[in-house]
């Protein structure tokens, strides 16, 4: 007879489940049912998603921060100064709090301590939000110049069409480019809420990722059409005249110290009275008159980004300023001082662009009647922020 | 994309940046370092045609996780012990993580390639994501977990709360003073290649062991795109170092960057990991064992001293005492028992700890009971309101420390303690090191160089100052730390939900006030002052005052 035996058990060493009863409910006692971030007030009637993962992450010395900022630069000054832009929110003149010895924290009692705080981006951008948008544009098109390449849909355009696309559309990449970068991205460091900076990063990543699927959709068309020059678009960007008007003004608007005139000035002038033109005014227009049905969906991704999100919150931006329960008068002045100069500025590198309406085959409609429109939805821009179209614009 | 297809798509859109031809863009931070030589290539090669999708991807598994975690009612089997240390440190790291985005705009003109800053505007987004996906994972335990407390005030309790401003120091540090010491080396150099190891790595697992994976599939997810960052920090670390000029400054700025985050990251998430988890496995790793594993031999062996070959002065000094100090002074179980002490100035409450707690403590630290196990023998004893006061105003053998001026945590090894009068005032520093900091580093001329573009320490550093003089019912009352009934404090010392064992303000009301270290300290003549700091200095361990015959 044989007997068996249990080998010696080995037991791994594994942390062990325990039944903890931790989970909401399981008791009563005080705030067990407290479960709403309590430190801000919404915007609406109910905190929403993005409020929470949002608000108050960026502190402000004239909240909660009892201690104050605690590192400076080399003058002293820490933070995000409110004077890092010339306008004004309600409350922004009052002065942070005095702590010192035996004062306690001095926590503002009414929340919030000035009309900054009161900004949401309407596009509710966080995470989960902007990668799933931005996922599904690439994702768009990449397909759609996917499905060009499959139905040789290149070879149907012009000769002078694909100089257009080579040397005009592909200089537009370095217009997003710069000002993803040097403007938008920059201006991340100097709002002084995470509504605003997040909103603004988000703006960022738009643009960059816009002049890359320009960059890359170049590339496609260097592979897929016999002598298509990939390079073209540095020669224009750096040398045309024709575009020397927008490098200039893009290269100033990069220069520009006040983050909300940054973002003015480029969101509420340029983008309509030049992005605008350019993508929707010239290359949408032409494009299929030339048998170019691929352009349009990569332009067309980068102009939803502006007309229906960038530009969605910089007004929600821009309408709390010119409302301002205090300071509305002081902000519409100051940006009737802006809208005067970078009107200006944007129609000059406007009507330099003129010559590229008379360069496709099939021709778009008039560069004037196109200025016409773009110059009719800036001013519907500005009638929704309560500002007066410039004499600039008669230009 | 293929492999050769990112290549190429890289390689293409090098051709989007451009040098200015009629307007410089606008220089809004100063370095004092140069970058005269070595241009060099973008390590990301990162294109957002693919990275977008890719992080979309990394978010259907953590939203996916989410989920399952809640109609698996993970709640049910995750330690409270745990989830209390997230109340602190979830309050704290979304601020540095969105510090990082607004860092990297320092660096757009200082380093003066454009090839680096794609990878930092991937960098700033990466960090937009990290800090949104940690106040959502917040919420989430705000929603599910037992004691919402805590969690539902979190960002105006961190704000208030002394062990939260010590964390906020990391996140002010890299986007302040000179734009190449703070979001290069301080940032990425120092706290997210060597550090971020401990804090989401390291950290995720003991959440794991305690029934929390949540947190496991969130930080594993923001690590992955940490390994990006410290490509980053690299590149422009090479840069820095073909530069002579720079050798100085670097040396100086490591230096800082590796004592001021020892001081802050080991206090914090070595507590965490020490006496916030319930897994007492002798084979489990202590966080000696992880730090000697993460940052000794993977960031301070692997990393760092193969730099020394191209110049870079390594603060080799530095990372052997910061071990002496881990393992030979006791530096986290110090910092541990202190934050029980002030348990009452807290928005999380603290579980004492067992003797299945002292026994594994004493395995992994022979000679731990002898300092520390008569101290929380009393934190047990006197932790349901009985007739006593809190802990920190018993005897128990207990002095209450001075604060460090520079790192903001307390002067806990007391041996350690420095004293010098600066800006004006007398300030205690927890460390020789830490007076550097303040007195030698964070000035504008440094061994006899100009630094005009240093930052500075400022604020108000010792948290006590402010309620100095204060019933400590006022004080906990103007931090906002009462639950919803307006008396029971939302910090306790246990973990015992039944409301006749929770300490309210009437509790406190009976207390003595508080008093300030500092204001204190400065209010002495220089003799009573010489005789404090002789005294102070022969404390410890486990904050034991100074024999009498000291």
């Amino acid at each position: 007879m044989t007997t068996t035996q249990d080998s010696p058990k080995f037991e791994r060493s594994v942390p062990k489940p325990v039944f903890t009863d931790a989970e909401a409910g399981a008791k009563e006692f005080p705030d067990s049912t407290l479960r709403h971030y309590n430190y801000y007030k919404p915007q609406k009637r109910k905190q929403s998603h993005y409020e929470d993962v949002t608000v108050d992450v960026q502190p402000d010395p004239r909240h909660y921060l009892s201690q104050g900022w605690l590192y400076g630069f080399a003058d002293g000054r820490g933070g995000y100064p409110l004077d890092w832009t010339a306008l004004k929110a309600w409350g922004s003149d009052k002065p942070s709090p005095q702590r010192g010895p035996g004062t306690g924290g001095l926590m503002v009692k009414d929340w919030p301590a000035t009309g900054w705080h009161e900004f949401r981006d309407p596009n509710e951008e966080w995470e989960l939000t902007l990668y799933r948008y931005n996922s599904n544009v690439v994702r768009q098109v990449t397909q759609n110049v996917e499905a060009a390449k499959q139905s040789k849909a290149f070879e149907q355009w012009n000769p002078n069409w694909v100089r257009f696309v080579e040397h005009h559309v592909g200089a537009w990449m370095h217009v997003d480019h710069g000002l993803g970068l040097y403007l938008f991205a920059n201006a991340n460091r100097r709002a002084p809420t995470n509504m605003h900076n997040n909103a603004i990063s988000v703006n960022s990543m738009h643009r960059i990722r816009a002049a890359q699927d320009l960059a890359l959709y170049n590339l496609t068309l260097s592979e897929e059409i016999e002598g298509f020059d990939g390079s073209a678009h540095l020669q224009t960007w750096n040398n045309d005249p024709a575009w020397q008007g927008v490098r200039d003004v893009a290269e100033q608007l990069t220069a520009i110290d006040d983050w909300c005139e940054a973002i003015f000035a480029a969101n509420v002038v340029f983008e309509p009275l030049v992005g605008e033109l350019f993508r929707s005014q010239l290359v949408q227009q032409a494009s299929p008159r030339n048998g170019d049905f691929v352009t349009p969906t990569v332009i067309g991704a980068a102009e939803y980004d502006f007309a229906e999100r960038d530009l969605r919150y910089t007004t929600a931006m821009f309408e709390l300023l010119t409302n301002d329960k205090e300071f509305a008068d002081h902000n519409k002045a100051i940006l009737t001082g802006w809208l005067g100069s970078w009107t200006e500025k944007a129609l000059g590198a406007a009507r330099k662009l003129q010559p590229l309406w008379s360069q496709p085959d099939a021709k778009p409609p008039r560069f004037e009647d196109g200025l016409d429109r773009v110059k009719n939805r800036f001013s519907g821009i500005l009638g929704q922020l309560g500002l007066e179209a410039p004499k600039e614009l008669a230009q | 994309m293929s492999r050769q297809s990112v290549a190429k798509a890289h390689q293409k859109i090098q051709e989007l940046s451009w040098e200015p031809a009629y307007h410089e863009p606008v220089s809004q931070y100063g370095t004092d370092y140069t970058f005269r030589k070595a241009q060099k290539k973008d390590p990301l090669k990162q294109v957002l045609r693919s990275y977008f999708p890719m992080q979309e991807e990394k978010d259907h598994r953590v939203y996916g996780a989410s989920d399952g975690a809640i109609r698996g009612n993970m709640f049910r089997q995750v330690q409270e012990r745990w989830l209390e240390w997230q109340k602190l440190f979830l309050s704290i790291i979304p601020l540095p993580e969105i510090s990082a985005a607004r860092a990297m705009p320092l660096l757009f003109r200082t380093v003066p390639n454009p090839e680096l800053h794609n990878g930092q505007a991937i960098q700033m987004i990466d960090e937009v994501r990290h800090s949104t996906i940690q106040q959502n994972l917040k919420r989430l335990y705000m929603n599910n977990y037992i004691d919402p407390a805590g969690f539902n005030s979190s960002l105006r309790n961190f704000q208030s709360d002394y062990c939260g401003t010590i964390g906020r120091q990391f996140a002010e540090g890299f986007i302040t003073g000179d734009a190449i010491t703070a979001a290069s080396i301080y940032l990425t150099i120092v706290a997210e290649t060597a550090f971020t190891n401990t804090l989401f790595v390291a950290m995720p697992a003991e959440a794991a062991a305690n029934g929390d994976y949540l947190l496991p599939t969130v930080f594993h997810s923001v690590q992955s795109d940490e390994s990006r960052h410290i490509s980053n920090g690299y590149a422009t670390l090479l840069m820095a170092l073909a530069d002579e000029d720079n050798h100085q400054l670097l040396a100086r700025d490591l230096r800082y960057a590796w004592w001021n985050n020892h001081r802050v990251v080991d206090a914090a998430i070595g507590t965490f990991i020490e006496y916030g988890t319930k897994d007492r496995r002798k084979d489990r790793e202590s966080y000696a064992e992880m730090w000697r594993r993460w940052i000794y031999d993977d960031y301070y062996r692997s990393y760092l001293v193969p730099l020394e070959k191209y110049g870079l002065e390594i603060p080799h000094d530095l990372i052997e005492e910061s071990w002496n100090q881990i393992w030979n002074k006791g530096y986290v179980h110090e910092v541990a028992q202190f934050f029980a002490t002030g348990w009452l100035a807290n928005y999380w409450r603290i579980d004492p700890m067992t003797d299945k707690d002292f026994e594994w403590f004493e395995y992994k630290y022979p000679g731990w009971y002898d300092k520390y196990g008569a101290w929380w023998e009393n934190y047990n004893r006197l932790s349901r309101p009985n007739g006593h006061k809190p802990i920190v105003f018993e005897d128990v053998d207990y002095e209450y420390p001075h604060r460090c001026w520079t790192c903001m945590v307390p002067c806990l090894v007391r041996e350690d303690m420095v004293m010098a009068k600066v800006d004006g005032q007398w300030r205690t520093y927890c460390h020789e090191m830490c007076k550097w900091t303040d007195e030698t580093a964070f000035r504008p001329t440094y061994q006899g160089r100009q630094t005009p573009n240093m930052g500075k320490l400022i604020g108000h550093r010792e948290w006590e100052t402010l309620y100095h003089g204060w019933n400590w019912a006022d004080v906990v009352s103007d931090m906002g730390f009462v639950r919803d009934d307006g008396k029971t404090m939302v910090a306790q010392p246990h973990l015992d939900l039944d409301p006749d064992k929770m300490w309210t303000l009437d509790h406190l009301r009976k207390c003595p006030p508080l008093a300030s270290p500092n204001v204190l300290l400065n209010e002495m003549t220089d003799d009573e002052r010489t005789a404090f700091a002789a005294r102070y200095v022969k404390g410890g361990p486990a904050g034991r005052p100074a024999p009498a015959d000291a």
